[in-house]
């Protein structure tokens, strides 16, 4: 990218940045005698890329969990679009639009990468299970529309050749791409990624990195990441949160976050200067 | 030697100077294999979709009966017998997923098969309460004589049992395969946590997976319950649908239907061909037997999956 460009793009992302979305407040989640999360509060503004960072056992993906309803936190309070939850579940976390991937990823193996994006469909399906056991009106016309979408989707990631096979046989890297395309089927409003970039080559990393930018350029989806790799993270994200043995250390745009001697401290590990 | 002989060589002599009464015995031991099939499916849907050993498979196959000949009893004919028993089984699903399941959601495997024995004894009783113990006749209208096809005299009840069975399966494989719902149920036996994150709700499925099985039980329990009379026996007819699930594997629709048509085969000729040499009545074991010299050999039976256990 040339400096012009880069000024440009700042620019422009700078307009699509919007309202609060999320934020959390608060948050306290203990597992046991396990304090994983306490007083944890940021927020995520509408259209940006937000990316979570910490070393191992921070809390992040406990953080992504609290999120989407999969762990509810015994302190704190989530504000979904100003609405104050108590705690998220998950079916209302997807229903309000937010999908998610997992840093293990959890595909439905033994169902072709075809079947698993299709799956991203299923709350925006009407039809009632008698219809669909006979194939009849709405039925069909849903699934030929939604057929249409996935398949947009599919160029989008360009996965096309691997359409029928059943995901336990693909490479991890190409299983990552699956995942995305599941969540991205949702057409979510904010997209929540653990590692989505965990394990990939350098190739497989940028493909990954022009896929989330796309993403969130094309369609003004909000996405929270959380990556291990900071050259990734400075790149493209608009905002860093850093978690530290389940505190907030710091929470500001990359350069910032970057500079700040308590993550280079905690995290980091090099001494400044 | 000569018990050497009477077990190793004049059971196949027998068969190679009669094989059109082996090929009757044969396809009579299919067929039945296919009812054996019919009640093994039910325990595997569930297991499929849930992780939980329903042991109450056979309760409901009697208790799906039962309701069956009962309002048959009271003089409605079949088709609204049929209606209200399957409305029957679903507010069932229902009540076990609201009062049994959803309490005990994340629990271990093995809490929830406990509970299912609960579900049996509960579904034993009430059943019986209603409806009495006395052994009712189930005539559903299929002829019992022999057909005689290619020279083959073959049960005619049983074949019209191969088929029912067989839409069923072929209905059942679609329904999985092709629709959304059937889409979300194999996401929710593939992977829980990956199902609830794009917002399937478990409990809706889980409900669903009762009622089809309850749907599967009610169809072995007329087909049975014509066979048999309806009666407490036929809650013990699962009992038989264990060795076809150790044969097939708990996690295989087809495993099903081969464990089934294997067992039963396998049975009967064991039984018209070696009985007499090792004592009689080996009807009653062999299924057992074979179903324990599988899990020496292969545990995860024909088509399970292999879990592999990290420690």
């Amino acid at each position: 990218m040339s400096g012009v460009q880069q000024r440009e793009s700042a620019v422009q992302r700078k307009r699509q940045i919007g309202e609060v979305l999320l934020a959390v407040e608060n948050i306290g989640l203990r597992f046991g005698g396990v304090q994983a999360l306490s007083g944890v509060s940021f927020d995520i503004r509408e259209g940006e890329i937000r990316a979570i960072i910490g070393p191992n056992g921070a809390g992040k993906s406990s953080m992504l969990n609290v999120i989407n309803g999969f762990y509810q936190p015994q302190e704190g309070v989530i504000v979904w679009r100003g609405q104050r939850l108590r705690r998220m579940r998950p079916h209302f976390a997807a229903r309000s639009g937010i999908a998610r991937t997992f840093q293990n990823i959890a595909l439905f193996k033994g169902m072709s990468t075809l079947d698993n994006i299709m799956t991203g469909r299923m709350l925006k399906m009407r039809a009632t299970m008698l219809e669909q056991a006979i194939y009849w009106g709405r039925a069909r016309r849903e699934e030929l529309e939604h057929r249409a979408f996935v398949e947009r989707i599919i160029d989008f990631l360009e996965i096309q050749h691997i359409r029928n096979v059943p995901v336990g046989r693909l490479p991890y890297g190409l299983q990552k791409r699956v995942e995305l395309a599941r969540a991205l089927a949702m057409q979510p409003t904010l997209l929540l990624l653990d590692e989505p970039m965990a394990g990939m080559n350098l190739e497989e990393k940028e493909d990954m990195c022009r896929y989330i930018l796309d993403v969130n350029e094309e369609f003004g989806t909000t996405v929270a990441l959380i990556e291990h790799d900071m050259g990734v993270v400075m790149d493209i994200s608009d905002r860093v949160v850093v978690l530290d043995y389940g505190r907030l250390l710091a929470d500001g745009p990359p350069e910032a976050v970057r500079r700040d001697p308590e993550v280079i401290k905690a995290y980091l590990g090099v001494p400044h200067e | 030697m000569e018990t050497l002989s009477a077990v190793l060589v004049e059971p196949f002599v027998a068969i190679a100077e009669a094989p059109m009464f082996f090929f009757e015995v044969l396809i009579g031991g299919l067929l039945s294999g296919v009812m054996y099939a019919l009640v093994a499916l039910g325990f595997v849907l569930i297991f499929k979709a849930s992780g939980v050993f329903n042991f109450a498979q056979g309760a409901m196959v009697l208790f799906a009966a039962l309701f069956f000949v009962g309002f048959i009893d009271l003089g409605w004919p079949i088709w609204l017998s049929l209606i209200v028993t399957i409305l029957v089984m679903i507010l069932l699903a229902l009540a076990i997923e609201r009062v049994v399941l959803r309490p005990l959601v994340n629990q271990d495997p093995i809490i929830l098969f406990m509970a299912t024995i609960g579900i049996t004894f509960f579904l034993d009783g009430f059943g019986q309460t209603l409806w009495g113990s006395d052994v009712r006749r189930l005539d559903i209208g299929i002829p019992e004589d022999p057909l005689i096809i290619a020279g083959l005299y073959i049960n005619q009840f049983d074949i019209y049992a191969a088929v029912i069975c067989g839409l069923l399966v072929l209905g059942l494989a679609l329904f999985f395969q092709y629709t959304p719902t059937g889409r979300a149920l194999r996401a929710v036996a593939d992977d829980h946590q990956a199902a609830m994150s794009i917002g399937i709700p478990l409990n809706v499925i889980w409900a669903i997976v009762w009622t089809v099985a309850g749907i599967v039980g009610l169809v072995a329990g007329i087909m049975w319950g014509a066979k048999l009379g309806v009666q407490f026996n036929l809650a013990l007819i699962a009992l038989k649908a264990l060795p076809v699930l150790i044969l097939g594997g708990f996690t295989s629709v087809p495993g099903a239907i081969v464990g089934g048509l294997i067992i039963g085969a396998g049975e009967k000729v064991a039984e018209v061909f070696w009985g007499e040499v090792l004592g009689g009545a080996i009807e009653d074991w062999f299924a057992y037997m074979l179903a324990m010299v599988f899990l020496l050999f292969r545990p995860q039976g024909l088509f399970g999956e292999k879990i592999i256990e990290r420690v």
